[in-house]
């Protein structure tokens, strides 16, 4: 029997399911490229919006606007959110499905309670002026945390089919390498918020 | 209205489908059609034909707006295609040839050829490959589309902001160009991680880094141009987009834009993307010199050496674009700088080219004369490159004909001579048959010539100060010899073109077949039967060298030694998801090209409907049993 095949209940899983399988490893791999991509995607953003902050035209300016209790809870709720999809691998690891989507869904639900906060956030900049056409400033920052923003969306839209297909066919070699990529993912747009924070957040309330 | 009414349809439709509405004989015969194995395919071979086709289609549609160019400006005053028109039919061209063209009849014989030189069964995605390659097509639709609904674009290829934005260039022209690429370029960067990770992950026993042939190599650092280069662009047209359709202000200059920003992303892309396009020719050549040289590469360590060099540098030259732009002196000369570096290891390849020839026994086909002939297009159109790279020098050459010489040069002498050498190298491997070589020589010599003679002339219209892009010139100025020879010029390359249908069309019907081996060939592809079998290689071969076949060869054997005992080989099935998901990426386009936002996101509705509808398929491909299982393997 090849490896494809294999299915966790079967004599047990391999220590790193995600790994054990030529596609599953063809998979991390494509992911961390894409990763790279998308980190010269988002480079390119930050350069943008690095380039066009100063053009705030009669809008208001960046330290006039942005909170940081706000700032700071969104970013403490993401943080954590990244933790929690740490210990779901772990979980994967031991084969324990129901723990993993359990530590899946707080995962997303620390997703989702971050988007409100960006929302109420984003509702509250409209009310002072600063929308995605009101000047340069605005555009290149709304276009670089709505980027960021989808990123989680899709992300917690994504991890929601991943824990369906995780109860309908629990952890085998062919659904390993999803839930890890995701994972990844999730890793990989916290890392990006920890720039938005300290780019655009940090230096924009110091200036 | 009109988006209600097609929202309507759109609902009859889903929901004659979900009630069971079709017939479902009529879907049997559907899936029985030959055109829906192609739609379906996941096969890398398959693939890489489309990939031809499609190439070949859009090359017929730019070379034609190349000659209606020309043609108008054969004499001065002429008054056959004017304005508007003419700006359409010159965006178009530049823009269809280098994203529609050039990149993907590259792609066509990476797809084929490159799994078949590291001795692979396939590449590492089989499902991506096919939507990579439907979101080609589609963007390129998309893109084509606009000559019959509303207008083409017209502000270039560069589309430089703010002559791209709405106050300039009103009408759904621009919105075409800035969608059609961002779906086409989304194929380009799923196809490019494709060709990474199958070169990194699935190479045969034995095929270490340094012995994969050059044709393979650069088509691992193209695709990791294609990594970091193509995301820039994604996001600058993304922007444009936004410029264009919800009034926001990246480059629009009275609402605090910078149009600078634009030509900024657009060159962190574009000159990488030269690269991307020029290193798998040189590939091409390196492979094709050897060949028919009968010798090994020379210095095969320092041209792998070269392309990861150039790979690198070509991420660092990119404001030679922007020279005149005011940018000041210093980074004016930084660039100036790192941009003549360049030209340090394309000599090493240059010379590296001649020095396998040097001594070889050398075959001239029609696949050689091409390559011969590259090298000394290739280095005239390097050598006004670094005149190019000259700052007080360009300053006068900038934005005139010489610009346009200049890369004509590279890109006709470099990528496309190196597509067809490519083309009449692996087209026996790829359809089991040959090209004929008579014909194949007519269509090396009229392009060839038709080629400089086209070109050469502009150098010198650029330096009597003939500006580029635009339609007319006065007569007096010296400058009514040179662009009637240019035009000629064209008319030769066009019948050289024809030779090649010609001679494609004469082989199709009526081929003399080919073997396994035709060129006695050094690299892994030859040792199988042309075409290859479904599944490539019946047992992963061993590799034990470089030039791994020649090396089989010079021992006395006639099969590569097999790195596994023969057995049922896995292969993925067929796939009509990706078609579905582009026709989600094709409707919202075309949504957001006539402002309707309600099927701009009912198309992205689609894509993510299927996104999910592929996450949760249950398919793990079938075995084929490999002929000579059934034979009986002959031999120990
Ligand atoms: C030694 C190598 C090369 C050097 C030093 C070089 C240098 C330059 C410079 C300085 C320009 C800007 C001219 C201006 O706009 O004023 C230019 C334009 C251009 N080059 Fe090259 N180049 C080289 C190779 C290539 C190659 C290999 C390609 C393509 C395969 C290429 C394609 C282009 C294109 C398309 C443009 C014009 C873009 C536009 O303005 O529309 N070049 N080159
Ligand atoms: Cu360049």
């Amino acid at each position: 029997m090849k490896i494809e095949e294999k299915t966790a209940s079967v004599a047990g899983l391999p220590a790193e399911p995600e790994r054990a399988t030529l596609e599953g490893k063809n998979k991390i791999l494509g992911f961390w490229l894409f990763l790279g991509a998308e980190t010269t995607l988002f480079a390119t953003m930050f350069g943008t919006y690095l380039a066009l902050k100063g053009e705030t035209l009669d809008g208001p300016t960046p330290p006039e606007i942005f909170v940081m209790p706000v700032v700071a809870l969104a970013t403490v709720v993401l943080l954590t959110s990244s933790l929690t999809s740490v210990f779901a691998i772990m979980a994967m690891h031991q084969n324990d499905v129901k723990k993993m989507i359990r530590w899946f869904g707080l995962t997303i639900l620390l997703g989702a309670v971050f988007l409100g906060v960006e929302i109420y956030e984003f509702i509250e900049y409209t009310h002072l002026g600063h929308t995605l056409t009101s000047s340069a400033f605005g555009s290149s920052f709304y276009l670089l945390l709505g980027t960021h923003g989808s990123h989680v969306l899709y992300g917690v839209c994504w991890i929601i089919g991943l824990m369906i297909q995780a109860r309908h066919k629990g952890i085998t070699v062919h659904t390993a390498p999803k839930f890890y990529v995701a994972s990844l993912y999730w890793h990989f747009v916290d890392v990006v918020w920890v720039f938005i924070f300290t780019v655009v957040y940090l230096m924009g309330m110091m200036a | 209205m009109a988006t209600l009414i097609i929202l309507i349809v759109v609902a009859l439709f889903l929901a004659a489908i979900l009630t069971g509405g079709y017939n479902e004989q009529y879907l049997d015969r559907v899936k029985q059609n030959w055109l829906w194995d192609w739609i379906t395919t996941v096969d890398h071979k398959k693939i890489g034909i489309l990939y031809l086709i499609g190439g070949g289609l859009f090359f017929a549609i730019a070379g034609l707006e190349s000659l209606l160019i020309r043609i108008q400006l054969m004499f001065p005053n002429n008054k056959f295609i004017l304005g508007d028109v003419f700006n359409q039919l010159l965006t178009m061209h530049g823009t269809t040839m280098i994203f529609l063209v050039a990149l993907p009849v590259l792609f066509g014989l990476m797809n084929v050829i490159v799994p078949l030189q590291i001795g692979a069964r396939d590449v590492a995605f089989p499902f991506l490959n096919s939507l990579g390659f439907w979101l080609y097509f589609a963007g390129g639709l998309l893109l084509n589309i606009s000559w019959i609904f509303g207008g083409a674009p017209d502000a270039g290829w560069t589309s430089y902001a703010t002559l791209a934005l709405n106050d300039f260039s009103p009408g759904p022209g621009v919105n075409y160009y800035v969608l059609g690429l961002q779906i086409a370029g989304i194929g380009t960067l799923i196809s490019g991680i494709n060709f990474l990770v199958t070169i990194i992950n699935m190479r045969a026993p034995g095929m270490t880094y340094l012995r994969l042939p050059l044709f393979t190599w650069t088509t691992f650092v193209t695709s990791a141009l294609i990594l970091f280069a193509f995301p820039p662009l994604t996001a600058g047209l993304f922007m444009m987009m936004f410029d264009r359709l919800f009034e926001t202000n990246f480059f629009a200059t009275n609402g605090g834009g910078n149009a600078t920003v634009w030509q900024h992303i657009f060159w962190i892309f574009g000159h990488p993307e030269v690269y991307i396009l020029v290193l798998p020719a040189f590939g091409v050549f390196s492979d094709v010199i050897s060949t028919f040289s009968k010798k090994r590469l020379f210095g095969y360590h320092s041209m792998v050496f070269a392309v990861v060099l150039i790979g690198f540098l070509g991420f660092m030259v990119w404001v030679h674009h922007m020279f005149t732009v005011g940018l000041g002196p210093i980074a004016n000369t930084i660039f100036a700088v790192a941009t003549m570096a360049i030209a340090v290891p394309t000599g090493i390849k240059v010379f590296n080219w001649l020095f396998t020839m040097l001594g070889g026994r050398i075959r001239f086909t029609t696949a050689m004369l091409f390559a011969t002939g590259f090298i000394v297009a290739f280095v005239m159109g390097g050598v006004t490159g670094v005149m190019l790279a000259v700052v007080p020098a360009d300053l006068q050459f900038h934005d005139t004909y010489f610009v346009v010489a200049h890369f004509h040069y590279v890109i006709i002498g470099g990528v496309v001579l190196g597509f067809f050498s490519g083309f009449y190298y692996w087209w026996p491997k790829i359809f089991g048959t040959f090209l004929d070589e008579k014909w194949g020589k007519w269509h090396f010599w009229l392009f060839y010539l038709g080629f400089h003679l086209t070109f050469f002339p502009q150098h010198f219209l650029g330096l009597f100060g003939m500006p580029r892009r635009v339609f007319t010139y006065e007569a007096g100025y010296g400058l009514e010899l040179n662009n009637l020879l240019s035009t000629l010029g064209t008319f030769l390359m066009t019948a050289g073109v024809f030779c090649l249908v010609f001679n494609v069309l004469r082989t199709v019907i009526k081929g003399q077949q080919a073997p396994g081996d035709p060129w006695d060939g050094r690299t892994l592809e030859w040792s199988i039967s042309s075409p290859p079998p479904e599944y490539n290689f019946a047992q992963v071969p061993q590799i034990r060298g470089l030039d791994a076949w020649w090396l089989e060869k010079q021992e006395g054997n006639d099969r590569m030694p097999p790195a596994e005992p023969l057995g049922p080989i896995h292969m993925p099935s067929p796939n009509y998801l990706p078609f579905v998901m582009t026709l989600g990426f094709f409707i919202s386009g075309l949504g957001f090209v006539f402002h309707s936002i309600e099927v701009g996101f009912l198309g992205l509705a689609v894509v993510i409907v299927t996104l999910y509808v592929r996450s949760f398929e249950e398919d793990h491909g079938y075995h084929l049993h490999p002929k000579e299982l059934e034979e009986g393997v002959n031999g120990s």
